[in-house]
């Protein structure tokens, strides 16, 4: 087919008004939150029903062109990246939520459902959607499911894939395969759900996903806690879990990101403290007095100097506002920001810690780190300025020494950014040469033109 | 037309500024207009990428960016919340002025900014005319709101039902004034603001008399221009600095302790724009940067500086309350507005999303009157949902697209400057 036809046809199966083929257009679906170079693709198509997500993928395989879904644009690992003179795919036009059953605790949604809105319309229905990544207020479902992505509650909720019960999805011919169910167990065939989280858009196109919904827990305590050397903060990290009490959420900033932040908003931050915890336990309204004054007395126990435990609401939301703050904090002080996510198994946060204070000073970087330290992904957050080629060079340095750092604790390059085409290269590092044939094989059964989502985990061949 | 090289060379600089977008895409979840059509181009990291892209000499169609550039309510909301703090309205004002630079002023837009803006005396005089006239060409839809739509078919004037020129303007009510300070020991300088002149002298008057209420001295010269707002959003920096010294040159000639104004458009146009946009006659650059400082919105200086403190309710009309964007995003004024309409003794009842943008965005709501209509809808369907009796807010340009949206959906209710309310009490 000649380029006229093949735009003709999507504007065929979308409609004209939802096909983007426009220099500008274009240009604005070339990136995503990544620090990576911007790839223009040749055309974006925004289908408004199932049916159309489906034809689309069928005439991008019938021409053998790559399709790449975009939910909100936010993944940092760049998973959304499109290939050259690929097909983007948005996903914005499919955002109904199709059910939200209460009495079997399930819903039903579109990919481009936004995770907030989402998490919103549920609590409106007194039930809960845990995970709640840091881009929340925009990204989607879709996306979410793709990057199996996380948050703060990962610790005791769980991340996205543990909310996942089933979904529908299109298959490069534009057959839609169905896997899982509206029941807590299914067992019927192949996990083809589960398989698709964390496939980065490699292996299908989502159509719609089944969710599980939980019970919110009926009170919450929140607390931070000052510690006078990242050890001592670790060691609190570990005790507490070692006592049987797994809080909603246990996160810890280092010294460089107290300071930043208390420089940004103001709020007494002690800026001399070596580490703070940001600890919030929930549940039952008894089970939560107890666990809070058991974590008080091992904070105490571990060397505490300080400890707040908010009061009421507004203290409980000015604990949260420092961690809220440390993204934004950070991202002020230098043009580019990039945030890693290797996670190590917890015992070894102090040791990672240590690493990555060597590294900032072994490549006279500036690294702030904080993170969910209770499920031991941590946020390495370089500082610089990507037009600065020296330093830049340094940049790409210590990400890769982080990651041999990470690993060689048994740890993991990405706890919830995804591997996309950031990482793909160090894929064989920490899984296995044969690994990483396994998965090619399976994709060039899958998808033997190759058209979904090239590049991204498992590199180009 | 200048070559794309030498305007990609204009781009580069904002290059430093451009940079501090780290594409998190958070924007999205606050943009009035990204809500609406769900597009990367109408959103800013979008937008900044499209600067960035000419910038890059990446992309080779600057109409096309430029035709994406405005649309943009300037409403300053992406800045607000921008998680790396990056200077939105700064870089798009900067990048308007290149694009009008290189692409010339409409002639439309030439002849308003350039024949009329910057001539008071001819723009007072031919809207003085209009207002003895436009009883001809249009009529009246509802009392209560007090708008107006057009008799027959006028291409500007579609089917908007606006509010028509007041018949006497304020300036010809109350040419200038230069009272002493009373027993607040107080002196205050007005800028008036053209809308209230020309369409609302009533909410001009009520900030007088609230002013006299508390004693405080007024010093308001003639001879007053518009604040450069219109000209600035559109890139003709030159009418901006002609404008900006006018009203310099009034001004400078008193003593004053604040500069008040009741239009929040006017307060960050003068307290933000004038000293950093600023780029005429460098004499005028100290006097700029004192009125700067001094200038507040007229609740901000009734609250912080006078102490006016909220009533007790006394059984008062029910009021809801707009933030325009202009207060809220731009200078974080949203508690004191409010404290004003209790002082009034009204009963206040919060709208679903006080702090969206009504969609007005000055002459975005003229070119593109279809995407501003439908964000002032659900503006409007906000605020019928309140169940309150008026619609308050802090800025004329919100008043006028308020009083549309509402008189189109037969609302029965009215639309008021909250110092009306105030002074309604006093």
């Amino acid at each position: 087919m000649t380029k006229e036809a093949i735009i003709k046809e999507f504007e065929n199966i979308a409609g004209a008004e939802n096909v983007m083929t426009g220099e500008t257009d274009r240009h604005a679906y070339s990136y995503d939150a990544a620090v990576l170079d911007s790839v223009m693709p040749a055309l974006v198509v925004r289908p408004q029903t199932s049916e159309a997500l489906g034809a689309i993928t069928k005439l991008c395989n019938d021409n053998g062109l790559p399709l790449t879904v975009r939910g909100a644009g936010t993944n940092l690992s760049g998973g959304t990246i499109p290939h050259p003179g690929g097909v983007v795919v948005l996903t914005n036009g499919l955002n109904r939520i199709l059910e939200i059953n209460e009495e079997d605790m399930y819903a039903v949604v579109e990919p481009g459902v936004v995770t907030a809105q989402f998490a919103a319309e549920v609590a409106k229905r007194g039930l809960f959607y845990p995970p709640d990544p840091g881009s929340q207020a925009v990204s989607t479902l879709g996306g979410n499911v793709a990057e199996n992505a996380g948050g703060l509650r990962g610790l005791k909720y769980g991340v996205t894939k543990d909310y996942v019960m089933g979904m529908d999805f299109w298959d490069v011919n534009g057959e839609l395969v169905k896997s899982g169910s509206r029941t807590v167990k299914c067992v019927t065939g192949y996990n083809l759900a589960g398989l698709m989280v964390a496939s980065e858009g490699t292996l299908g196109v989502f159509d719609k996903i089944i969710l599980k919904l939980v019970p919110p827990a009926q009170a919450a305590k929140s607390m931070m806690a000052v510690f006078p050397s990242m050890k001592a903060a670790s060691e609190t990290v570990a005790s507490i879990i070692a006592n049987k009490i797994v809080p909603a959420t246990l996160e810890m900033m280092d010294n460089f990101t107290i300071r930043t932040v208390e420089n940004f908003r103001g709020a007494g931050l002690p800026i001399d403290a070596a580490a703070l915890l940001l600890i919030e336990v929930d549940g039952h309204p008894a089970q939560v007095e107890d666990e809070a004054a058991v974590v008080e007395r091992i904070c105490k126990e571990n060397g505490a100097t300080e400890l707040k435990v908010a009061k009421d609401a507004a203290e409980r939301d000015a604990v949260w506002q420092a961690r809220r703050d440390a993204l934004p904090a950070l991202a002020k002080l230098k043009p580019t920001c990039v945030l890693e996510d290797a996670t190590v198994p917890r015992s070894k946060i102090p040791a990672m810690i240590e690493a990555l204070e060597e590294i900032a000073k072994k490549l006279d970087l500036t690294i702030g780190t904080f993170g969910h330290a209770g499920d031991g992904n941590l946020h390495p957050t370089i500082l610089t300025d990507k037009r600065d080629k020296a330093e830049w060079e340094r940049v790409e340095k210590g990400i890769d020494m982080i990651f041999d750092k990470a690993l060689s604790m048994g740890g993991t390059l990405s706890g919830e950014h995804g591997i996309g085409l950031a990482k793909s290269k160090y894929m064989a590092q920490e899984t296995s040469k044969a690994t990483l044939a396994y998965a090619r094989r399976m994709k060039s059964v899958l998808d033997p033109k190759g058209i979904l989502n090239p590049d991204k985990i498992i590199g180009a061949e | 037309m200048a070559d794309i090289h030498k305007l990609a060379q204009m781009f580069k600089e904002l290059d430093d500024q451009l940079v501090g977008c780290m594409r998190c895409g958070m924007c999205q979840a606050v943009c009035p207009i990204f809500k609406l059509s769900g597009k990367e181009t109408d959103v800013t990291r979008g937008k900044l990428a499209l600067l960035d892209g000419l910038a890059s000499e990446m992309l080779t169609d600057p109409e096309g960016v430029n035709e994406k550039l405005n649309r943009c309510l300037l409403c300053g909301t992406c800045q607000a919340n921008c998680p790396s703090g990056v200077s939105v309205m700064d870089i798009f004002l900067k990048a308007r002025a290149i694009m009008t630079g290189y692409f010339g002023l409409s002639p439309a837009k030439k002849a308003i900014f350039r024949g009329l803006l910057k001539n008071p005396k001819l723009f007072n005089a031919l809207t003085e005319m209009g207002a003895k006239f436009q009883g001809v060409f249009t009529k009246k839809v509802d009392d209560m709101l007090g708008s107006s739509c057009a008799r027959f078919n006028a291409p500007v004037i579609g089917d908007r039902h606006f509010k028509t020129l007041a018949s006497k303007p304020f300036r010809k009510i109350v040419p200038e004034l230069d009272t002493p300070a009373g027993s607040s020991g107080l002196r205050v300088a007005f800028y008036v603001g053209c809308v209230f002149d020309k369409i609302y002298p009533q909410v001009a008057e009520a900030i007088l008399k609230v002013l006299k209420h508390h004693g405080v001295g007024v010093f308001m010269p003639a001879g007053q221009a518009c604040c450069g707002i219109p000209a600035l959003s559109s890139g003709d920096t030159d009418t901006f600095d002609s404008l900006v010294g006018i009203n310099v040159d009034q001004f400078r000639k008193g003593e004053f302790d604040y500069l008040v104004t009741g239009c929040a458009s006017c307060t960050s146009t003068i307290k933000e724009l004038w000293p950093h946009m600023y780029k005429g006659d460098t004499s005028r650059t100290y006097d700029i940067g004192v009125m700067a400082r001094k200038t507040m919105d007229i609740s901000q200086f009734l609250v912080d500086i006078l102490k006016v403190e909220p009533k007790e309710l006394t059984g008062g009309q029910s009021v809801t309350y707009h933030d325009p964007c202009h207060l809220k995003n731009s200078m974080g004024i949203t508690a004191q507005p409010r404290a004003i309409i209790k002082a009034a003794g009204c009963d206040l009842k919060e709208m679903t999303d006080a702090g969206t943008c009504c969609g007005c965005g000055g002459s975005f709501n003229i070119a593109h009157y279809e995407l501003s209509k439908e964000i002032g809808s659900r503006k409007a369907d906000n605020i019928i949902a309140s169940k309150a009796k008026v619609a308050a807010t802090s800025c004329p340009a919100c008043m006028l697209q308020i009083t549309d949206m509402l008189s189109q959906k037969g609302a029965d209710m009215s639309v008021k400057h909250v110092i009306e309310l105030y002074a309604d009490s006093l």
